[in-house]
């Protein structure tokens, strides 16, 4: 397999006479940690639905772990994790339940489960809490666990939807410590959000307007381009000329 | 003597105490901030001084009401804007507007010159349902329905979390804007690259406040080098980091890693023990308030 | 703040407004109910087949059986014997078996007399179906003892409702059910709303006493309510010919007193329940279920258990069912039914109190 996991040429969805995504394309490389940025309505749940087989392109084409997104949903679907911050895992069921039912939505046999779910536990600290419930876990400890079970079928690529919104600073660099781990160890995040702070974090990111990928090259360069202090100026240079409000 | 004074407030769910003994205190007309993540206590302190719950242990003021004595005098003079969208998605705008105005015995016109830099922006949308605005509209709205009836007091409970940057930037303008009608506005974020936009910051965690000053003054209580170190393998950089002599803390910040140096740290010989690393930037940085709230919090 | 209150009434009526589905729903639910229960589901007794064991066929059995015959009701299905009647029943050959005494006649003189009071008929009824079985015998042993004087003690238990048309029993059923669904359950269920919403922060964090907006919230549920009992009685009145002897003032007055006792019912729910989940099933299981079972509405009183009945007695529905029953039916003025009014103000005024005890301006 190439080394380019997400590969999107002139990808477009129309709801009826309005185009909610206009022709993008880019091209996300292994081990990158992607950043997928766009105001309020921008378009990029709609973009991320294609590329995750919820949505079906109106026209363009897209390949994600090597799948096609027109033909070969159901494939994709398979090989990538996803993780929310609004929804995330089954607060009343234990650490151990919940990564049970991950498995098995995964198709993980029962040893296969037994391995990475005590793996992942060691991992995280979290043995003496395996059967915890998960509502009585403190919001970092659930995040990093939300995390890792996204991980666990081994997923190429993870798509992480606002992942640390509201989380301490300390908690949130060990979420992103985890998240460059598996970077490192070879799997592909994609992040969507509007926190241009997490937007640092990644090794690339895009910026839709408007249904339009406006922008897109390393945050470092993005600030000198736009000859700018912060993503977050960046950001707001390029969506005060958004048309869309919503 | 502060419009807003607490003392020592604390507050417990069953086993789980949300706010412990907090104190503080904001002039009038002060734009003060809390911040801190979910979980810090933050709404349980704005439950307390709008009156919504009773202390446990403790008193406050609120423009000079106590808040278990004289509670309605002090909900006659606060706006409140509590953390959950609180207006009513299937009236439409101008509904919603009237529907407070009502609330509080005040007409739309009376109070229009308050609101209008405000409300002008969402107008044109007036006949459209709450529930149908995007996340900055339906901020401006709750804003506008909160300062209806001219209070002297504003309690924002995270007003920008789930709003993007652009619509975050235009709130933060606004409420620069009511200070200076001298409003006193506390207001809570989770985000701390907001902090900078308040006159006075507390940084709160777990019930509890780490420490209260400007955001400079906050930043100037870091009195360690701070460095941003990269490389071509981040994660692998890390590792080596925090392996280091000398070198007291070492997290991902962005697109650099901050490195905060402890006794015996030495630029020179980090560099040198680091030489075979790829693409090795070290760099001495400013620290900011996220810094200092992780130095914080370890302690 | 006087002129606050017709701004928060004009707020709520304009959620309901926006609401059309429920709104619908609300107006529909009436009139299928009335419907359903008048024409479909029914305790009618119709084409119930009567077999008949006698062991000698004398004039008084074969009088008897004439006009058992006669009655459009009932289907005569000839004579069994004693042996038959197990497997007549079982089988559904026969609804009703009406076994005669033997000396039938003679006991029928003797008991006329007042010699006698031994029974002298046995009526073995499928009771599968309660009600019609329940209705069956009544109607049975009405038409079998025929002479006039004996008519006469039965008389009282068939005059109201000579047919024994089911849908007169219903209406003040469905009336007991339908208000409490839109002033207890609606009403509960938008209160919670807010508090879910998490508007009622913002309307307890302002001068505004919050019982002001809770009375302006019950104002359009409770205008609602009048056009369905309009509705329901003119339904009733022209739909399904119900007499409404008593007179309709006394019926409307009497259900306005249960208007409010169920607006304090949905009030009393909505401190109790945090969503609008809990708020629906506290509503569906508290509520319509003893309207249900324990009114009078499906079942008869005094065919429920002891236990039951005792119970019964705090459901208001069954008050005012009985209430509604005699006004309607029986055409009692409503001075007739004044012990059922002062025990509905007297639950009303407990509620209304409870609930305005419980619901504080704080959120805890």
């Amino acid at each position: 397999m190439s080394d380019v996991v997400i590969s999107v040429r002139d990808l477009t969805k129309r709801f009826g006479d309005f185009t909610a995504v206009d022709r993008i394309s880019f091209d996300v490389h292994r081990g990158e940690i992607f950043g997928f940025l766009g105001a309020n309505g921008a378009g990029k749940t709609t973009a991320m639905r294609m590329l995750c087989g919820l949505s079906y392109p109106t026209s363009g084409s897209g390949t994600v772990a090597g799948y096609d997104v027109r033909t070969e949903s159901e494939q994709i679907k398979r090989h990538i994790g996803y993780m929310s911050q609004r929804f995330s895992l089954y607060n009343d069921l234990t650490v151990w339940e919940n990564i049970r039912l991950f498995a098995g939505i995964y198709g993980l046999s029962k040893t296969q489960t037994e391995e990475r779910a005590t793996e992942l536990l060691d991992r995280l600290n979290f043995s003496s809490e395996r059967n915890t419930l998960v509502c009585s876990l403190p919001l970092g400890w659930k995040q990093k666990l939300s995390f890792a079970i996204s991980t666990i079928h081994r997923p190429e690529v993870v798509f992480l939807d606002e992942p640390t919104g509201g989380v301490d600073p300390v908690t949130r660099r060990q979420f992103w410590e985890m998240i460059y781990e598996a970077a490192d160890g070879g799997t592909t995040i994609f992040v969507t959000t509007h926190y241009m702070d997490e937007a640092e974090y990644c090794s690339r990111v895009s910026i839709m307007v408007d249904g339009e990928v406006r922008a897109l090259d390393t945050p470092a360069r993005l600030k000198q381009q736009f000859a700018a202090e912060s993503m977050d100026e960046v950001f707001r240079t390029l969506a005060r000329g958004a048309q869309r409000g919503e | 003597m502060g419009v807003i004074d607490v003392h020592n407030l604390s507050k417990s769910y069953g086993k789980v105490l949300a706010l412990d003994r907090v104190s503080f205190s904001v002039g009038r007309g002060e734009l003060f901030g809390l911040i801190g993540p979910d979980g810090a206590g933050k709404t349980t302190l704005f439950r307390l001084l709008t009156t919504l719950i009773n202390p446990d242990d403790g008193c406050a003021e609120v423009d000079g009401c106590d808040i278990i004595k004289d509670y309605l005098s002090i909900r006659k003079r606060v706006g409140y804007m509590p953390a959950r969208f609180s207006l009513y998605p299937d009236l439409s705008v101008e509904e919603n507007l009237q529907f407070f105005a009502a609330l509080f015995g005040v007409t739309v016109e009376e109070s229009y010159d308050l609101i209008a830099p405000i409300y002008k922006q969402i107008e044109p949308f007036c006949t459209r349902r709450a529930g149908k605005l995007s996340g900055g509209m339906k901020q401006k709205l709750a804003l506008s329905c909160a300062l209806i009836h001219r209070p002297s007091v504003l309690f924002l409970d995270e007003p920008t979390t789930g709003v993007d940057a652009v619509s975050r930037n235009e709130f933060w303008d606004m409420l620069a804007a009511l200070k200076e009608r001298g409003i006193t506005i506390l207001v809570s974020t989770p985000y701390m690259d907001e902090a900078s936009r308040c006159d006075r910051i507390a940084l709160c965690s777990e019930g509890r406040i780490l420490g209260i000053d400007t955001p400079t003054g906050i930043v100037r209580g870091f009195d360690k080098p701070l460095y941003g170190i990269s490389a071509k393998n981040m994660f692998a950089l890390l590792e080596r980091a925090r392996s280091e002599e000398g070198v007291e803390d070492c997290y991902p910040f962005g697109e650099k890693h901050h490195l905060v140096a402890g006794e015996g740290f030495d630029e020179e010989r980090f560099k040198a023990a680091l030489a075979d690393v790829e693409c090795l930037e070290i760099v001495s940085t400013e620290p900011t308030i996220e810094d200092m709230f992780i130095k914080l919090m370890r302690r | 703040m006087k002129q606050n209150f017709g701004s928060f009434v004009k707020k709520e009526s304009l959620h309901i407004l926006r609401d059309k589905r429920t709104m619908l729903v609300v107006m529909l639910i009436p009139v299928m109910l009335m419907t359903l229960f008048g024409f479909a589901i029914s305790t009618e007794v119709n084409n119930i087949n009567v077999a008949v064991v006698a062991s000698e066929r004398t004039d008084g059995v074969r009088d008897a059986v004439e006009r058992l015959s006669q009655n459009g009701y009932f289907t005569f299905n000839g004579y069994i014997s004693q042996d038959e009647i197990d497997y007549f029943l079982r089988s559904g050959k026969a609804g009703a078996v009406v076994v005669f005494a033997s000396d039938y006649d003679r006991r029928v003189e003797q008991t006329v007399a007042g010699v006698a009071t031994k029974p002298i008929i046995q009526l073995i009824v499928d009771a599968s179906n309660v009600n019609t079985a329940a209705s069956a015998t009544s109607y049975l042993q009405n038409i079998l003892l025929g002479t006039a004087s004996q008519q006469a003690m039965f008389e009282t238990r068939m005059l109201f409702n000579p047919q024994m048309r089911s849908a007169y029993n219903f209406v003040p059923g469905i009336m007991g059910l339908i208000f409490i669904l839109v002033c207890a359950m609606m009403t509960s269920v938008s209160i919670v709303r807010e508090k879910e919403v998490g508007t009622m922060e913002v309307l307890l964090v302002s001068p505004v006493r919050p019982v002001k907006i809770i009375f302006a919230k019950m104002i359009p549920y409770f205008a609602i309510s009048c056009i369905v009992l309009v509705t329901i009685m003119l339904l009733a009145r022209y739909l399904l010919g119900v007499p409404m002897s008593g007179g309709v003032g006394g019926i409307f007055s009497l259900s306005l007193l249960y208007l409010a006792l169920s607006l304090s019912l949905g009030l009393l729910v909505s401190t109790i329940a945090t969503t609008q989940m809990a708020a629906l099933l506290i509503s569906a299981m508290v509520m319509m279920m003893p309207i249900l079972m324990l009114s009078g509405m499906l079942f008869p009183i005094e065919n429920l258990p002891k236990f039951f009945q005792v119970v019964s007695n705090i459901v208001p529905a069954r008050w005012y069912i009985d209430a509604v029953r005699k006004m309607m039916i029986q055409g009692l003025p409503l001075v007739a039914v004044w012990k059922n009014c002062v025990i509905l103000i007297g639950m009303t005024v407990a509620i209304l109190s409870v609930s305005l005890k419980k619901f504080n301006d704080k959120l805890e």
